[in-house]
């Protein structure tokens, strides 16, 4: 389980055949947590980019017109109609925590306890916000008539598929909001450097835990991106 | 031979769960092997479930004038049959029982590397399995949308189970998915990253490659079926539109329109083709190894035999649409479909080629276990055969929708895979109970199954080269279509059908029976090589071995050593301190 290996990798090609040759371990020095977390973020993968051919096969499919985007993502601001400006904050916002994350997993290996926890608390509370700036956004198109079944602006399959992909992306961060809170209540109270054991999984935590915590919340905000690209700037 | 060579260790000791109460030892267990018996038992209790479903489908299209179901109950039992048999029996009773049980013993680790995880994924499983069964009870019973569910007519009136069958299949997929996802990324990091010193990936055995290249695929062929899951819910419960195109029904408009059903057929078969072989790997992988041990021989070919799991595993991936020729899409697709899905015919066609030439002179001990292993070779061979008629376009056009499919499918990827379970069972069931299953109800089991099986599946080749159309609950005034054969061999289907099933009471019967009554198994009964006989209890106990974990020298499959005493060298026995047989000096060298 530990993040050392005893024995000299080699680089290169040569290396990647030697590691899937030996025994014991194919991904050398790579702890269980994170290898489970870079298959499962693989099946996730799957899931979004299915989300999304559906997505751009309901467009075509659809006999309606599809909304004009710049203009039913558009907030009036002073009267002016800019469009997408919610959602340039949101993606500002997001990638931002990814930072944010980034640099809690450097603290966390060098085992800075209080400042990993801190950054941890800011990209949970950045991701928190994010949450918060999307529901705006759902009650201001609520309002506007658009729902799951019907929408006034053109194909019906526009608000289908906007609540459904965008609901699944944001479910993604609450789950990884509440992670982030939980991972940095722990963080700050040492149980990493006390070994304490988990509450329900009886087993003892060690800081790597924080970077397969960051992997989950890097992937949340590339599947933004494309989210970002396909129904707000198509 | 020089001294074998140690590899350090480079994995810690794993701290284990060690259960402080009844609840948490033999309920909430966190034990990899317990959880695989808690998948079986539940898999094989609603697997009973849709074999009685069958004999009631049965006797309903041998003697229509007894109008045993109705029509609508006939599409319930058939969807319910198909679904419970293909991912709640045969997906949960090889990846979660057979994985849970095989890989942490047969790669040499102490448990799963998730213990929790997986206590989980299987209470997730029971809950899905109870969702589905709840189904039942409900106004309107269960779908009846076919196993296929594809829409617009799954989630349309006139459908059987219409009002909440529907939601509850989907939802118990949706749940299912979850809970495999937990488990399935077990078995995976277990395989790659959790094995014993000197257990290198190719010295693993092919169960264990099946089982995680079944994995693998699972992983990634479910979130299709997932997402379709979820869009066909919202559009029977939020009326989105999805999947639904405009549609009259009644005369009046409904307030769907502008989707797409073949979106779904897509989706659907992304995820159920792949899952054929969610079924077939891991039953090759066992196959491989019953015959090898069985036959007191190495497998033949086992680097070709992994390359081509692994190959027919990529393969599976992209050809899904083979089974939507009749779908109304672009005649292209179908010629570049054809075409891989008879590619994919070169790998499986060599495993079959590689199982018998194991047997080529080898040393056959006709065990149970071994004869359902050549009850399945055979099987597999007739059920792969008949895919080539039916991967072709135009030969599977006029056969599409008949009986052809139904012996097809049922050859292929039910009887065969099945044949391979129940030996599997009659092989590690001493490892599981410390008893033997009874040899004499065995015997009868397997032939009654076995014979059984070709009886009722063989003449469905007929009835579909005839035109007589599945899914139909009785053929009613189509004399003038079919000749009265049809309706003969439909009796005789039903009794062999009946007798086959009776048979399968024998088995549950012989299970229970002797885990009380049986024989004790001797240590390693089968004297085989691979690591989970090799386990200082029989059965083994939370940890699996003892104070150390054993360091793997060999393959699997080194049965009938030259120069060896016994036919046999386990895999934890390095070379120097294996028994030579008389007048040798060394392994493998001739006698001097």
């Amino acid at each position: 389980m530990s993040a050392t290996s005893k024995v000299p990798l080699k680089d290169g090609m040569e290396g990647f055949v030697s590691d899937w040759a030996s025994d014991q371990r194919a991904f050398k020095g790579v702890p269980w947590g994170k290898a489970m977390m870079w298959i499962f973020l693989l099946s996730d993968t799957f899931i979004f980019s299915i989300f999304l051919i559906s997505y751009m096969t309901a467009r075509w499919s659809t006999v309606e017109p599809w909304p004009n985007t710049s203009e039913v993502f558009a907030l009036t601001v002073n009267g002016v109609s800019v469009p997408l400006l919610l959602i340039a904050i949101m993606t500002f916002i997001l990638i931002t925590s990814s930072g944010t994350m980034a640099m809690a997993v450097r603290s966390g290996y060098q085992k800075k306890r209080k400042q990993a926890a801190a950054l941890l608390y800011l990209t949970a509370i950045l991701g928190l916000s994010f949450v918060g700036m999307q529901a705006f956004e759902w009650s201001k198109l609520i309002e506007e008539g658009i729902r799951p079944w019907e929408n006034p602006f053109g194909a019906r399959q526009f608000g289908s598929i906007f609540f459904m992909v965008t609901g699944f992306h944001g479910f993604h961060v609450s789950v990884g909001v509440i992670f982030l809170f939980i991972t940095a209540r722990k963080v700050l109270r040492g149980d990493y450097d006390t070994g304490r054991r988990g509450f329900f999984t009886w087993q003892k935590g060690r800081y790597e835990i924080i970077e397969t915590m960051g992997l989950y919340w890097h992937f949340v905000d590339l599947v933004w991106v494309f989210i970002f690209a396909f129904f707000y700037l198509w | 031979m020089s001294e074998s060579i140690i590899p350090e260790s480079e994995l810690e000791e794993v701290e284990l769960y060690h259960p402080k109460s009844w609840w948490t030892e033999k309920v909430f267990s966190q034990d990899a092997k317990l959880i695989a018996i808690q998948y079986g038992l539940t898999a094989f209790a609603i697997g009973f479930v849709a074999l009685v479903l069958s004999w009631f489908m049965r006797i309903q299209i041998a003697f229509p004038e007894m109008a045993i179901i109705s029509e609508g109950t006939y599409y319930q039992f058939i969807t319910m049959h198909g679904m419970i048999m293909v991912v709640y029996l045969l997906t949960a009773l090889f990846l979660g029982a057979f994985g849970n049980y095989l890989i942490p013993l047969m790669v040499g680790a102490r448990d799963m590397v998730f213990p929790y995880l997986n206590m989980v994924s299987y209470w997730t499983y029971l809950v899905a399995v109870l969702v589905l069964f709840v189904s039942f009870f409900t106004p309107g019973g269960p779908t009846g949308a076919g196993w296929t569910l594809y829409p617009p007519q799954a989630i349309l009136g006139g459908t059987p189970g219409q009002e909440t069958g529907i939601v509850l299949m989907l939802v118990s997929l949706c749940i299912f998915i979850v809970g495999f996802t937990m488990g399935g990324l077990n078995y995976v990091i277990t395989v790659l990253q959790a094995r014993t010193r000197g257990m290198t990936l190719m010295r693993m055995p092919l169960t264990v490659w099946g089982i995680f290249t079944a994995t693998v695929l699972a992983l990634f062929a479910f979130p299709a079926l997932f997402v379709s899951a979820v869009m066909m819910l919202f559009d029977k419960l939020l009326m989105t539109s999805f999947f639904m195109p405009a549609l009259v029904e009644f005369g009046e408009n409904l307030s769907y329109g502008g989707g797409s059903p073949i979106l779904f057929q897509h989706l659907f078969w992304f995820f159920g083709h792949p899952e054929v072989y969610i079924v077939a790997l891991p039953a090759f992988g066992i196959v491989s190894d019953l015959i090898s041990i069985h036959a007191r021989k190495n497998i033949f070919g086992f680097r070709m035999m992994v390359w081509a799991i692994v190959g027919i595993g990529a393969l599976s991936f992209i050809v899904w649409a083979h089974h939507m020729y009749v779908s109304g899409m672009n005649p292209y697709f179908g010629f570049f479909f054809a075409t891989t899905t008879l590619i994919i015919a070169v790998p499986t066609a060599l495993k079959v080629y590689n199982w018998i030439l194991t047997l080529w002179k080898g040393n056959i001990h006709l065990t149970i276990p071994m004869l359902f292993c050549l009850g399945f070779i055979v099987t597999f061979l007739n059920g792969g055969l008949t895919g080539l008629f039916l991967g072709n376009v135009i030969v599977d056009v006029p056969l599409s929708d008949t009986y052809f499919v139904v012996a097809h499918f049922h050859m292929v990827m039910g009887i065969a895979p099945v044949l391979v379970i129940l030996g599997a069972i009659y092989h590690w069931y001493p490892l599981i109970t410390g008893k033997m299953l009874h040899d004499g109800m065995g015997r009868f089991h397997f032939w009654i199954t076995f014979v059984g099986s070709y009886l009722i599946y063989f003449p469905m080749h007929y009835l579909g080269f005839i035109g007589v159309p599945r899914r139909y609950y009785e053929m009613g005034q189509t004399e003038a279509l079919y000749t009265s054969s049809a309706a003969d061999l439909n009796v005789f289907i039903t009794i062999a059908a009946l007798a086959v099933g009776f048979a399968q009471l024998v088995f549950i019967y012989n299970v229970f029976w002797s885990a009380k009554n049986g024989k004790v198994a001797e240590k390693n009964p089968w004297k085989s090589t691979s690591l989970e006989w090799q386990t200082p209890e029989q059965p083994p106990i939370h940890g699996n071995f003892g104070k150390e974990l054993p360091v793997v020298y060999r393959w699997a499959y080194d049965y009938s050593v030259p120069g060896a005493e016994d036919d046999f060298i386990p895999q934890d026995v390095p070379n120097e301190k294996v028994k030579l047989a008389e007048g040798y000096k060394e392994l493998g060298v001739e006698k001097t």
